[in-house]
C-alpha cells in the first residue's frame, strides 16, 4: 500500500489518471467497484458489522455453515439448503427490483449502482473449481468466518489457504483462459 | 420464544434474512453483498506482489472486512447464547454412508474426525482443509466471486453470467460430494 501511494504523481491531471487505472485493476473483479464519494469517519463501518452479526447468527442458527448440510444438499438428502438459497434469491430479487424502480437513494442520499457482469470462461472453470473445494470443505467463504466465529478454530487454517488460493489466481490469471 | 430460537431455524428464516442483506448493504452505503472479495482485499493488503489484481486501493474496501468480523461476532453470539445441547439433525442415508469412514461425530455443526487440527495431520483432512480450502479461494476468484455474489447478488440482479457460474457451483458440488468425496473419505 505504502508503496502504490507513493507512486502516486502530485498535480491533479495525474492523480486523475491513477485513479483511473485503481479503478481499472477493481473492475478486473466485478465485485467490488462502488465507491461513495462521501468521506466518512471509520466508526461509519460498524453498521456493516450489524448487518454482519445478524447475517452470522441466521449463518449459524440454519445450520448453514454445517458441514453436514452441505453434504445432504449435494447428495440431495435434504430440501433445507434449496430452500435458503432460494428464498435469499427470491427476497433479494425482489428487493433490486424495488429499489431499481422507486430509484431508491442509500441512507446518504448517494445514487445505488449496478454493473453489469461481463460473460467469461472463468465463471465456469473457476465456478467447477470453486464447486469442488465447497462440496470438500462444506463451506463457502460466508460460512468459512462463521464457523471460526462458532468456535473451529482449524476453519483459521482452510481461510489462509483460500487467500493463498485467491493470491495464485492473482499470479496466473494473465496466463489463464478467460 | 427464547426455546424456539434456540432450536435450528428453519430455511425461510434464515433464506428471508440473508436476501434482506443484498438491499441492506445497497441502502446503508451502496455495497454489493459479496464476501470472497475479502480474500482479494486481504492479498491487496498483505501481499500485493506487485500483481496488477492486487494493486489497487483496498482501504475502500474496508467496510467488507467490518461485515465478514460481523459475521464472526454473530456466529460467536448464536453459539454461545441461542445454541441448544441436542446433536445436529443428519439425513438418515447420510449418517450411515459417514459411518463407513469412521466420521460419526455429529453433536456439533462439523464432524470432529475431519475438522480439528488432528485431523488436519492426517492426508484425508490435509486433502479436504487446505486442498479444500485453496480451491474455494481460486475457484471463487477465478469465477469473479462465490456463493454471496453470484448465486445471491448476481441473479437477484438478474445477470446471466451469475447463472452461470452459480449452475457451475452447482455441478462441482455434485461432482465433488458424489465421484470424488468417497475416495478421499476413505484414505
Amino acid at each position: 500500500m505504502a508503496e502504490v501511494l507513493s507512486k502516486r504523481p502530485t498535480t491533479l491531471a495525474n492523480e486523475q489518471t491513477v485513479i483511473d487505472t485503481d479503478y481499472e485493476a477493481r473492475a478486473l473483479d466485478t465485485m467490488c467497484v462502488n465507491d461513495s464519494h462521501l468521506k466518512h469517519k471509520w466508526y461509519h463501518n460498524l453498521k456493516y458489522a450489524m448487518v454482519g452479526i445478524i447475517f452470522g447468527i441466521a449463518f449459524t442458527k440454519a445450520e448453514i455453515i454445517s458441514w453436514f448440510r452441505i453434504q445432504e444438499m449435494f447428495r440431495l438428502q435434504s430440501f433445507h439448503m434449496y430452500g435458503v438459497i432460494g428464498t435469499a434469491i427470491v427476497v433479494g430479487m425482489i428487493s433490486v427490483w424495488l429499489i431499481k424502480k422507486y430509484n431508491k437513494k442509500t441512507i446518504y442520499g448517494e445514487k445505488i449502482e449496478f454493473h453489469p457482469k461481463k460473460f467469461n470462461k472463468g465463471q465456469i472453470i473457476g465456478g467447477l473449481i470453486f464447486g469442488l473445494g465447497w462440496a470438500m470443505t462444506g463451506a463457502c467463504p460466508g460460512p468459512l468466518f462463521a464457523q471460526i466465529g462458532a468456535g473451529f478454530l482449524v476453519i483459521a487454517v482452510v481461510l489462509l489457504s483460500a487467500i493463498a488460493g485467491t493470491w495464485m489466481y492473482g499470479y496466473f490469471r494473465e496466463k489463464l483462459p478467460h | 420464544m427464547m426455546e424456539l430460537l434456540k432450536q435450528p431455524w428453519p430455511w425461510y428464516v434464515a433464506g428471508a434474512i440473508i436476501g434482506l442483506t443484498v438491499p441492506a448493504l445497497l441502502i446503508l452505503g451502496n455495497k454489493h453483498f459479496g464476501i470472497s472479495a475479502n480474500l482479494r482485499h486481504a492479498c491487496a493488503a498483505c501481499l500485493p506482489a506487485n500483481i496488477k489484481f492486487f494493486k489497487y486501493d483496498w482501504k475502500k474496501e474496508v467496510w467488507n472486512f467490518f461485515f465478514v468480523g460481523g459475521i464472526i461476532i454473530g456466529a460467536l453470539l448464536a453459539t454461545h447464547f441461542l445454541s441448544s445441547s441436542e446433536p445436529v439433525k443428519v439425513a438418515p442415508g447420510l449418517l450411515s454412508e459417514l459411518k463407513a469412514y469412521g466420521i460419526e461425530d455429529h453433536s456439533r455443526l462439523l464432524p470432529r474426525e475431519l475438522f480439528s487440527f488432528k485431523s488436519l495431520t492426517t492426508m484425508r483432512g490435509f486433502i479436504m482443509l487446505v486442498g479444500g480450502g485453496f480451491l474455494v479461494g481460486f475457484g471463487a476468484r477465478y469465477a469473479g466471486g462465490c456463493t454471496s455474489g453470484h448465486a445471491i447478488m448476481g441473479i437477484s440482479d438478474l445477470q446471466v453470467p451469475s447463472l452461470i457460474a452459480t449452475a457451475s457451483f452447482m455441478a462441482g458440488g455434485f461432482i465433488m460430494a458424489n465421484l470424488i468425496l468417497p475416495y478421499i473419505l476413505s484414505l
